[in-house]
């Protein structure tokens, strides 16, 4: 069963409120997903493979037409009015997709013109972007030749320069260099301290136990234990270890009881 | 049981993994696509059948003494063919060097790569051989029902021609590899495939206008000058047409050649084969290519902002446009034709139209492909806030800008030649580029750009209905600029062919 925030004195409005959400393709991918993402949270979602993390943010960013439930962001309901929703978020995958033959620097052009960015505001932004994560030198080079990190690099950069309130990342730093980890990870750290909210899924727990703030775990699509590393910790009843060890306890007990 | 690395084993690999592949393409993956598509495939077979006999039946009686004009005409056109399989082959064996997809693997693995290659040369051989077969079936069928089972040895010389278009491939891509290295081979083997492709029909074409002001390829091919020049009847040069005709001799001995230059082919070049497959693998196929003058960012508007993408990506690939706008050589011969026919009171320029109203509907079909299917950041759009309507109408908007750049000063040319023919064109090229972009729309599927020449593989139903529906449109052009009723018919026509492409295509939600 999910354990639902704990209450404080101080509870930010959600970014996110996901609702008995349900997705099935030859079998049940996300089966009754209840989510809440407090504004400047953030969030990771671990799972083993096949346990609908992606499916269900896939679902999140209107990539993905949910078969029932209910996604708000922002106040936003996301799937009555999802061009609301999606001014507000920006979307990352492991897989840079980005245009080969433009340069990062047209590529944010272009980015800036979906989202209705202003030219000059786009601009500054664009190169401040390039600026911090070391792409400056490559900035009117056609992307053709980039490698994976750049490549990711400059899609990171893409999903900030409209200044997202919500940034969704599956797998962001699969195949990246130690480099380009870390220059990613500050940046996302960097936002969330701006106030946006992230929610990432990540497979590197070392990852997930140092930068989020809570952590969602989530097993044949349903969320199966949520909260701080010591929240989790006491819902698998384990103290004192490892997220890693929490996580596989956590996961184990799941099978077990289904 | 095949011991692992031979020559029978790799053959059973490649067999299984073309099959399994063909397979993929007539179903996309679902058993009853399959059994629709074969019996779609029944239907066209049919139909091609009884094209085939009206076009040439009336051929059948030729018999093995065939004259100097006759040999020629056959000649010219298996010339013609053959250039289109060595288009083929050429572009077969540039991806067998630069595809990775297993070579990877084969490569690091202990067995010789020679073996596989040596396979694969053969497959690439026979399997243009087959489509060719495949192609020229109908027409042999008709001509050997009507003429009798000599007619059966033409299967015999397809086989011959895919042979010999295998093997001079081959010797044609190794040599650039030699000559120009494997940076520049890609593209300038996809260019001479083009090249060689069009080139034969757009020279003989040409030829034809410049001396008899027609668009035909035959006129010139049974022209005084032509037969007069040729070499006699009996010579070594027509046995590929005497073989077509029935003459087993010339047949057994044309086969012969052809195998003997596959065999040495694949003994001399496959032992290349690996070490250029490596050194293409080695290369960095994109040099660090900057945008050049650095500029601020514009004002823009998201539609805005997705047009201009479309035409940017567009200018920034040479293959992409030399694959695409390939087809507007087909619009040379035309070209000459009318500025030949420019002040003149002739009845040529509405030969024009039906060409224009074809290439109109190929052109706009492949843009239509590249904006709409060959998205490479599909994610990133879907994602924007941007209704997906509006994105396609982007998207949309952006192929006819080209479209118009394209047509719009043939047209205005046409204009002043022969304003009724004009009046017939231009509704009719929209009308042919409409129904290419509806079908492409309907049978939509994310792909990546480069992947532009597999579209056709992507879906048969939408390949045939888009040249159906040009074919259709280009005969209403024709009509109507002729004055007939008919082009209100074959309009009809060419309309219910887009309409029941899109009944079956599958749907989008």
């Amino acid at each position: 069963m999910a354990a639902m925030p704990p209450m404080t004195s101080f509870q930010p409005p959600l970014a996110v409120a996901i609702r008995g959400l349900f997705k099935t393709f030859d079998r049940p991918a996300v089966d009754g997903l209840d989510l809440s993402i407090r504004v400047g949270e953030f969030y990771t979602l671990l799972g083993p493979n096949g346990a609908g993390k992606t499916t269900t943010l896939r679902m999140l960013a209107g990539l993905l037409p949910p078969d029932r439930g209910a996604i708000t962001v922002f106040g936003h309901d996301a799937l009555a009015d999802p061009v609301g929703a999606k001014q507000l978020m920006a979307w990352l995958s492991d897989e840079p997709m980005i245009y080969d033959k433009l340069t990062p620097l047209e590529y944010l052009e272009f980015v800036a013109g979906l989202w209705g960015v202003e030219a000059a505001t786009a601009e500054a932004r664009a190169r401040e972007l390039l600026n911090w994560l070391g792409l400056a030198p490559q900035a009117e080079e056609r992307c053709e030749g980039f490698s994976k990190g750049m490549r990711q690099k400059v899609a990171l950069a893409g999903a900030l320069v409209h200044e997202p309130k919500l940034i969704i990342l599956d797998e962001p730093l699969t195949g990246l260099d130690a480099g380009s980890a870390r220059q990613v990870k500050t940046v996302l750290r960097e936002r969330v301290l701006t106030g946006s909210t992230v929610i990432m899924t990540t497979h590197i727990l070392e990852v997930a136990e140092r930068m989020a703030d809570r952590i969602g775990v989530i097993a044949q699509g349903r969320l199966i234990a949520e909260g701080t590393l010591e929240e989790l910790r006491q819902q698998a009843g384990r103290s004192g270890t490892s997220l890693e060890e929490t996580f596989l306890a956590l996961v184990a007990q799941e099978a077990e009881a289904s | 049981m095949t011991h692992t690395g031979t020559l029978g084993w790799f053959a059973r690999h490649e067999l299984r993994l073309a099959w399994r592949d063909w397979i993929w393409l007539l179903s996309g993956g679902r058993h009853r696509r399959a059994r629709r598509a074969l019996f779609g495939f029944a239907i066209f077979a049919l139909f091609m059948h009884g094209f085939a006999f009206t076009m040439v039946a009336r051929y059948a009686e030729i018999g093995v003494e065939a004259d100097k004009t006759t040999l020629i005409v056959i000649t010219g056109s298996a010339l013609l063919s053959w250039s289109v399989m060595l288009s083929q082959a050429i572009e077969s064996v540039t991806r067998a060097f630069y595809a990775r997809a297993d070579l990877d693997l084969i490569l690091s693995s202990p067995v010789a790569a020679r073996r596989l290659f040596s396979v694969r040369i053969v497959a690439m051989a026979l399997s243009i051989a087959v489509m060719a077969a495949l192609l020229a079936a109908p027409f042999i069928d008709v001509l050997a029902l009507r003429g009798g089972e000599r007619w059966l040895a033409a299967y015999g010389v397809v086989v011959a021609m895919g042979l010999t278009a295998g093997a001079v491939a081959v010797a044609l891509t190794v040599a650039l590899f030699r000559l120009i290295g494997p940076k520049r081979t890609r593209l300038v083997a996809q260019i001479v495939a083009a090249v060689i492709g069009a080139a034969f029909v757009i020279g003989l074409q040409i030829a034809a206008i410049m001396s008899y002001g027609t668009l035909s390829r035959v006129a010139i091919l049974q022209s005084d000058w032509v037969v007069q020049r040729a070499p006699d009847a009996g010579s070594m040069l027509w046995w590929p047409a005497r073989a077509m005709i029935g003459d087993t001799g010339a047949l057994a001995v044309l086969l012969a050649v052809s195998f003997v230059l596959l065999g040495t082919a694949i003994l001399v070049f496959s032992p290349r084969f690996a070490q250029h497959a490596a050194a293409a693998a080695a290369v960095s196929q994109v040099p660090v290519r900057r945008s050049g003058r650095s500029r601020r960012f514009r004002r823009t508007t998201p539609m805005r902002a997705l047009r201009r993408k479309e035409w940017l990506l567009l200018r920034r690939d040479p293959w992409l446009v030399s694959q695409t706008l390939m087809q507007l050589l087909y619009l040379v011969p035309p070209a000459v034709l009318l500025w030949r026919s420019f002040g003149e009171a002739s009845d040529a320029p509405m030969l024009l139209v039906p060409v224009l109203v074809m290439a109109a509907g190929q052109l706009a079909g492949g843009l239509a492909w590249l904006a709409i299917s060959g998205e490479d950041a599909p994610d990133l759009v879907a994602t924007a806030p941007v209704s997906a309507k509006r994105v396609l109408r982007a998207k949309i908007e952006a192929l006819t800008g080209v479209i118009a750049l394209v047509f719009a000063p043939l047209l205005a040319a046409l204009a002043l030649a022969a304003p009724d023919a004009a009046l017939a064109a231009a509704p009719t090229i929209a009308l042919a580029a409409a129904s290419a972009t509806a079908i492409q729309l309907a049978f939509r599927s994310q792909a990546r750009r480069s992947h532009f020449r597999r579209r056709q593989t992507s879906s048969r139903i939408a390949t045939f209905a888009e040249a159906f529906s040009s074919i259709g449109w280009a005969a209403t052009g024709a009509l109507a600029a002729l004055g007939s009723w008919l082009a209100l018919v074959t309009g009809l026509l060419a309309a219910a062919t887009v309409m029941a492409a899109r009944k079956l295509a599958p749907s989008h939600s």
